[in-house]
């Protein structure tokens, strides 16, 4: 099958590379009180629905107090960790100069300590997006989540190990960092990891302790049904951070990259890759906010620290760059996008590669516009 | 300085706040109280301010009232002052004008707004009964030596009064009766932020003396003119054998200092800058500095890591810029550096530094 060929020429993704350079300097000018006032009162809206949830638990006997503080909980910390943790640890808050707000020491309600999310998210991903061997994120040493990676009757179970992954997602993206599949290769020694997982110990503790024994505790008789709700909850945030984050970079139509093609790559050339290796999800105001507007991945993977109430503001714009050089901008609806990431989890369970598949996306060639003399 | 020792871990033993903060982890308890009422805290020192009165047409006085976590001050220390301003927070060194013993246990603060000031016109403009700022708790070495000296003489320039102001008025209130004389310079009679309170102090203690001092206004007052030998004759006669403390622009204070000076009597001078001396840059600075987090890099100027970071664009917090507050402290993951006040050189990798006061010798690698 022949995908379509996008062709740039040097000159055109350095001019992509600074007109994306300028939106973000417009954007970064513009910086104030509105962007402070709109992350505090999502900040508001969490602890509301903390407390609210917590409280709620207390009549936790009644089927539909049990229900709204579940609900309430688990919107609380899909907030906590989607629209305020993720951007915060991002520094797309650090401009406020606001010790609560600061990406190197904030912390989240998840399971990851914050200090090794930012090195294996906010390093290793976002400079590495989407290359193969070199960003992590795809399949997370687990999965296998592109045709390039090779196949193996371990990937039988792919579907297996994807659903266990989003159940118990916190915990995945806690043990991220020490490289499992490189352990079992010996890449890398366990002795490295000593002091990531001193850390990671030390995060699940103080977690557990409150989700799974004192505020629980606190309900005195209602122990066990505070502790479900707590669990249900803290489940609940699994399957959606999951979700969204697999809608990032997984849907058909998504761009991989070698470390060959990506070498010596220069400012527009990066801009480029994180376009061509993001997915966006449409959807109604209150979505965007509880995905943490990671349903503008593309914007977010060009400018992963301008706050992120900034993105849907200039979607329009990065869609409009996008046409004007012939690059695809991938968007389409939640159920379109999980469900193209649920059929390639089916479809690289098993040997086979995707010819045949319409969704192969166009490769960027790209032309020295002055060719060479050669020497 | 102003660095409060890190709690260490103790044995686990049970109190309320250590349960409140186990529930509420990852957040501190203040980031819960604060939505509800902001001078609620367990931890966080703030002050809501209480009074404001704007005796000069550029200068502003804020009465505070710090949370219970306030430790008090020695007069003559400054306090860190943090505002919000258009999203961004902001702190600036205030030193309190009041006595150290008042009884309300509030700080009074007078503030010049400058022309281009962003903290000083904010509040100058905006100040009001109920805002709430940031405070820290009181440091800085320009104090009284505990054993009072038996002659005081204090000089000052604009609001540079304010810390002598302390000084003055906390001797009264201990009853101190020693000989004190207060030099005070301003362009003319309606630029003296606490003339009449002066005036009161002098009129009610007989051992205190005040000279007003008018640069641009040729009557009334006691002297004109700037700082010389001869003011110092006519006013202290005495001070060599008394404790100077200065504070005021920085013209007063290089004459009085190179006075002093000039008399082999510069121990006995005790000072306060409030703004930063000018950094005179390395001429034959050589390296480059990498900033490690944003990937930027540029060559060495030979300015402060401050400002060659800002001028790299980027823009870490920083406070005093003169090496106090510990606002701008970063990283620094290798490369040697320049204490530009001490002049002592830092050679240590993955050391905090102060970006103010560091000046690049050779490559310099931050984590910025
Ligand atoms: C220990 C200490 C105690 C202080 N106590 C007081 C006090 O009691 N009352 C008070 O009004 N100020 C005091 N200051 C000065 C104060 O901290 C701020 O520097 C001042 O209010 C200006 O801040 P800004 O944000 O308005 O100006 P910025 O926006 O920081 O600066 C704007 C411009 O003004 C210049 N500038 C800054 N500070 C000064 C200054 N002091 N004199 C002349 N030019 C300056 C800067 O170089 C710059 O060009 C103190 C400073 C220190 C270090």
């Amino acid at each position: 099958m022949t995908s379509a060929t996008v062709t740039l020429t040097t000159e055109q993704i350095d001019e992509l590379g600074r007109e994306l350079d300028a939106l973000k300097q417009r954007v970064v000018g513009d910086l104030g009180q509105e962007d402070r006032d709109y992350i505090y009162n999502v900040i508001k809206a969490q602890r509301a629905l903390e407390v609210a949830g917590r409280a709620s638990f207390y009549l936790g006997f009644l089927p539909p107090f049990w229900l709204a503080g579940v609900a309430a909980l688990s919107l609380s910390k899909i907030l906590d960790n989607m629209e305020i943790g993720h951007n915060v640890m991002h520094g797309q808050y650090d401009w406020m100069r606001d010790p609560a707000l600061n990406s190197k020491m904030f912390e989240w309600d998840t399971a990851c300590p914050s200090d090794q999310w930012r090195h294996s998210h906010n390093y290793m991903h976002h400079t590495y997006t989407n290359i193969l061997g070199k960003d992590r994120d795809i399949g997370y040493g687990l999965l296998r989540m592109d045709e390039s990676q090779k196949w193996n009757p371990y990937y039988l179970g792919n579907p297996v190990y994807a659903f266990a992954l989003m159940t118990f997602f916190q915990y995945g993206v806690a043990l991220h960092d020490l490289e499992a599949e490189n352990l079992v290769t010996g890449r890398r020694k366990m002795s490295e990891n000593t002091a990531l997982l001193n850390g990671i110990w030390r995060k699940i503790g103080k977690q557990t302790l409150k989700d799974y024994v004192l505020f629980p505790a606190l309900t005195g008789p209602l122990f066990v049904s505070t502790l479900a709700g707590n669990a249900t909850a803290n489940l609940v945030r699994n399957v959606w951070a999951y979700s969204i984050i697999f809608c990032g970079h997984f849907p058909s139509g998504v761009a991989t990259f070698t470390e060959e093609e990506t070498a010596d790559e220069s400012r527009g050339a990066w801009y480029v890759r994180q376009m061509m290796g993001s997915a966006n999800i449409t959807g109604s105001k209150l979505f965007h906010v509880l995905s943490g507007n990671l349903s503008h991945q593309i914007e977010h993977h060009l400018f992963p620290d301008i706050p992120a109430r900034r993105y849907p503001q200039i979607a329009a714009e990065v869609q409009a760059l996008c046409e004007k050089y012939g690059l695809p901008y991938n968007t389409g609806r939640f159920s379109k996008q999980i469900g193209s990431t649920w059929a390639k989890i089916f479809r690289l369970a098993l040997p086979f590669g995707t010819r045949g598949q319409k969704d192969t996306p166009p490769a960027v060639t790209v032309v020295p516009k002055k060719v060479p003399v050669a020497a | 300085m102003t660095a409060v020792a890190p709690t260490r871990p103790t044995r686990w033993r049970f109190s309320p706040l250590g349960l409140f903060e186990a529930l509420a982890t990852p957040h501190g308890v203040d980031r819960y109280l604060e939505l509800v009422n902001p001078m609620l805290t367990v931890r966080d020192l703030r002050a809501e301010v209480t009074e404001v009165h704007r005796s000069t047409a550029d200068t502003v006085t804020l009465t505070l009232r710090p949370t219970r976590q306030w430790r008090g001050f020695q007069a003559g220390q400054f306090v860190q002052v943090t505002v919000e301003i258009d999203g961004v927070r902001r702190t600036r060194c205030y030193s309190p004008a009041c006595s150290q013993y008042r009884d309300d246990g509030r700080i009074e603060l007078t503030i010049k707004a400058h022309p281009d000031g962003i903290v000083s016109q904010f509040l100058h403009a905006n100040a009001a009964p109920g805002l709430v700022v940031g405070l820290a708790q009181a440091a800085g070495t320009f104090q009284l030596p505990q054993e009072r000296p038996g002659h005081v003489l204090f000089i000052s320039g604009g609001s540079g009064i304010t810390p002598v102001l302390s000084m003055l008025r906390t001797l009264c209130d201990e009853g101190y009766a020693g000989q004190v004389t207060f030099l005070h310079y301003g362009y003319t009679e309606q630029d003296i932020a606490y003339r009449d309170e002066l005036v009161a102090l002098a009129a009610q203690h007989d051992n205190v003396r005040l000279v007003l001092a008018y640069t641009d206004q040729a009557d009334g007052g006691d002297l004109h003119g700037y700082f010389g030998q001869e003011h110092l004759e006519a006013v202290a006669p005495w001070h060599a054998d008394a404790e100077t403390f200065l504070c005021g622009p920085p013209g007063l204070m290089a004459s009085v200092r190179s006075l002093y000076a000039e008399r082999g009597l510069i121990n006995r001078l005790h000072f306060e800058d409030f703004a930063p001396a000018p950094i005179v840059a390395d001429r034959d600075s050589t390296g480059a500095v990498s900033f490690d987090r944003t990937g930027r890099s540029a060559d060495n100027s030979g300015a402060t890591l401050l400002e060659q970071a800002e001028a790299a664009g980027l823009t870490p917090a920083y406070g005093c810029r003169m090496g106090i507050c510990f606002s701008c402290t970063q990283i620094k993951t290798s490369g040697c550096t320049r204490n530009i006040r001490t002049g002592a050189i830092d050679a240590d990798p993955d050391t905090e530094i102060q970006l103010c006061i560091s000046v690049p010798v050779g490559d310099v690698a931050l984590d910025l």
